[in-house]
This record gives C-alpha cells, structure tokens and sequence, in this order.
C-alpha cells in the first residue's frame, strides 16, 4: 500500500476512484474541490483528514450529510492542524507499541484549511505543527478572502482588492495591506518540504503533493484556489482565471526544501507571460483599479509581481 | 433521520458513509460501493442548474480535461474513456466546455429544458481558424 500510485498521464489518472463525493454545497465553479480531487486521487493510502471551519468544511459536511469518502474530522476554525498532528502522534505511538489493527496500511495525513483559517485563525496552530514537524500535510485552499462569511478581507487579500471590510469607492481602492508571505514564514520553519500549487497544473500538482506523501515530517501546500463568488467573475472561468494567476505570475508555482532550497517549477516562456493587468481586469474585485483615480496602483502590482519573479529566480540559482 | 435538529444529535456522533465494511475505497469504484443515505452521494444538486452539459461523444478525444476539472466529480470516465455525465451531482458551471480542446467542442451548455437528442443532431460544425 505505501507504494505510490504511477500517474504518467491524465488517462491514467482518470481511472482513479474519487473519494471526495459529488452534491457537496460548493457554489458552481468552485475551485476548492478540484484541488482536494487532485490532492486525494494522488494516493491509493488510506487517508486521515480534517478540515478548518471555512468554505470546505460547511460545504461538505451538511448533517446529515459527508462529502467524504476516508475518515475525516469535522473541527474549529483553527484547529484543523493540531487534530491530524494529535492523530499522527496517536498513530505513532500505537504503532511502536504494536496495538495498531492493520500495521501495515500507511495511512496519510492531511488537514485543509482556508486561507483564513491558515493565515490569521490557526496562524499560531500550524507554526506549532510545523515546528514539532509531525509527519503530516496542511494544504491551504487559498482564496483571498473569507469567501464562507461574506468575504471580508484575511491578511492574505492582495492590495486593491475590493472586500466587505475593505470596501473600493470613492475615498478608498479596498485593501491597503499587502499579502502576508505565507511560504517564507512556513519555510522559515526548516520544515522539509513546503510548495505553491495551482489546480491548472495538475501534474505539478500531483508530483509535489506524491513528494509530500513521501516526505517525512511536516509538509505546507499553499495552493490558489479561484473564487467565482468574492472574486466576482464567471464560474465557467475558474480554470481561465488560475490560468491567469500563474501565467502573469502573481502566483508562481515553486518548492522550498529544507527550508532554503529553492526551485521554480513552472516557468511560462518569456512570450507567454501576461501582464498582471489582465489578471486584475478578468475579476470584479479589481474593478475599480481601472479608474483613472487608482491606475497607478496597477503599475504598482506589477513592479511588486516582477520584483517578486526577479527574487524567486535570484533564490533559486543561490540555492541557499 | 434527515429531520435530525443540530442540536438533537449526540457530540461526537460519527456518520458512516458505506454499509457494513470495506476495505479499499481507493481502488474501488463508484458503482461499486455501497453508500448510506449518509453520503452527499445519495444526495442531489440537480436543482440548482440553470444550464446542463451535453455531451457528443463524436467529437470527443478522451482528453479527460473535463474529468480532471469537473469540481462536481460529474464527469465519469471509465477505463481512460470519458463516458457521460452525471446528471445528479452537476451544478452546471460549464467547467468542462470551456477547457474542452476539441473543435467543435464535444460539450456544450444547453438550457436546463432542451432536448439532448436533437441538440446533438444540431450540432455546430468545425470552426474555421482566423488566419
């Protein structure tokens, strides 16, 4: 069982039994549960998963109703790391005490959590995870925003953007405060593996979340997760949008190992970069960057996204 | 069991989605599984669509982008074939036509009302690349 599952191509991977289930309550669009699909047809392994109160959790987990097919915690706001780390060290000892039913599964796991679950609510909780480096994965669906209460902003929503609390008009253009630099703060923790996804790229994808599986310790996903509702565009869009996101490079799709090795695993070729304008213009949340009172501040985002690039790259070749 | 109040049910209950026991969900598919009433798989989101998806099979090149970004898990593919849609999970968001790469494209969106027969008879033809 703990051999991992060959995934070649698309064809092959089509042949996978879904374990996540279908008339969950996701709005249409939704990107969440395209990455959890990929995140759990990536292994054959039993799965032990939780998730943090957020869009995902609600959705999914309507009494009396589940969405999941493998055992999952139903669990707080902030605490979805510390409930699979508490099952790790739980396994862990059983095991060496040789009171496990089955030893020879090799179960994984996984908690998901929103972004503001991750970045602000369980901030402290996932350090400690990460600090004591259990053997588990915390995947963050990272959409921007608290999409479930009706998108106020979390310290992961970018400049500019228009969110409940942070409203665009005429005396404000939304959020002010920068994008809290997750994977640094996560890589900083040395823990042996953290990486950026994108649903769009789903044999990266695949790749780093089997790397992760495989890793032993603490392993932090971030990975974008498009939303039609607080991002305000089409939901047939979802795949276009992420598209954007990583072809503009406001997103990048990299890994850190060991806390300081750095590799860039996409990098679109010089001509089929696309300015972060047109990443900003296909969202409603955007909209009012457009005005003449606040174009400065697109220039702005792509000097932040170039210098972010120019970083990465500059990392990436140091590998310190 | 359904008019259970949130505050009705015991802490810590735990719901069971299959009957009896099974031991690889991984390697097991869909139709053969034996879900409770538990899973949001017995369940139905077909209400919520405005547009549904039709599919012609004629076209199709079982690329399986659909199957990959479907968030609804409604496409189903069997044996590295893509073989229809399930009518009971989609939400109809119209994923799927838009990362269809085929020309035309082997899914469309259609009005929740029409008819799938004739749609697929009116099928637009191959469109000419802009030169």
């Amino acid at each position: 069982m703990s051999e991992m599952k060959k995934i070649k191509n698309l064809k092959e991977f089509s042949t996978s039994a879904d374990r996540f289930e279908g008339a969950n309550l996701l709005c249409p669009g939704c990107a969440h549960s395209i990455i959890v699909r990929e995140v759990l047809n990536a292994t054959n392994d039993d799965l032990v998963l939780a998730a943090s109160t957020g869009c995902l959790e609600v959705c999914t987990a309507v009494y009396p109703y589940t969405s999941w097919d493998a055992s999952w915690i139903h669990i707080g706001f902030e605490n979805s790391s510390t409930a699979v780390a508490g099952a790790e060290a739980m396994y862990k000892a059983l095991k060496i005490k040789g009171r496990l039913k089955q030893p020879d599964r090799n179960p994984k796991f996984v908690a998901f959590g929103g972004d503001g679950a991750s970045y602000d609510i369980g901030f402290q909780w996932i350090s400690g995870c990460m600090e004591r480096n259990h053997d588990m994965m915390y995947i963050v669906l990272d959409n921007e925003v608290y999409a479930n209460t009706g998108g106020q902003r979390s310290s992961s929503t970018p400049i500019g953007s228009s969110a409940t609390t942070t409203p665009s008009g005429s005396v404000s253009y939304g959020e002010t405060k920068n994008k809290k630099d997750m994977m640094s703060i996560m890589a900083a923790h040395n823990i042996p593996y953290a990486a950026q996804v994108a649903p769009n790229k789903w044999k990266d994808m695949v790749k780093k979340i089997q790397k992760g599986f495989a890793t032993e310790g603490a392993v932090f996903i971030n990975a974008v997760s498009p939303c039609t509702t607080e991002w305000k565009f089409d939901p047939k869009d979802t795949m276009h949008l992420t598209d954007l996101a990583t072809d503009s490079l406001v997103f990048p799709l990299y890994e850190v190992i060991d806390g300081h090795e750095l590799n860039i695993t996409y990098r679109p070729k010089e001509k089929d970069i696309v300015p972060v304008e047109e990443y900003l213009a296909a969202q409603g949340r955007f909209k009012h960057l457009f005005k003449d009172q606040y174009k400065y501040l697109i220039k702005e985002w792509q000097e932040r996204v170039d210098a972010n690039w120019v970083y990465l790259n500059r990392r990436e070749e140091a590998r310190v | 069991m359904a008019n259970t109040g949130w505050d009705e049910f015991e802490i810590g209950a735990m719901l069971r989605t299959f009957e009896g026991e099974i031991s690889d969900i991984a390697t097991t598919l869909q139709e053969d599984r034996k879900y409770t009433q538990n899973s949001s798989f017995s369940a139905s989101v077909a209400d919520w669509r405005i547009e549904k998806p039709v599919f012609n099979k004629d076209y199709c090149i079982d690329c399986q982008f659909c199957w990959i970004y479907c968030p609804d898990i409604s496409i189903i593919s069997r044996d590295k074939k893509m073989i229809g849609i399930d009518m009971d999970h989609c939400k109809g968001c119209g994923i799927c036509v838009e990362v269809c790469p085929t020309n035309p494209k082997s899914l469309l969106m259609f009005p929740e009302v029409a008819d799938e027969e004739r749609e697929i008879e009116n099928w637009p033809a191959k469109e000419k690349k802009e030169k």
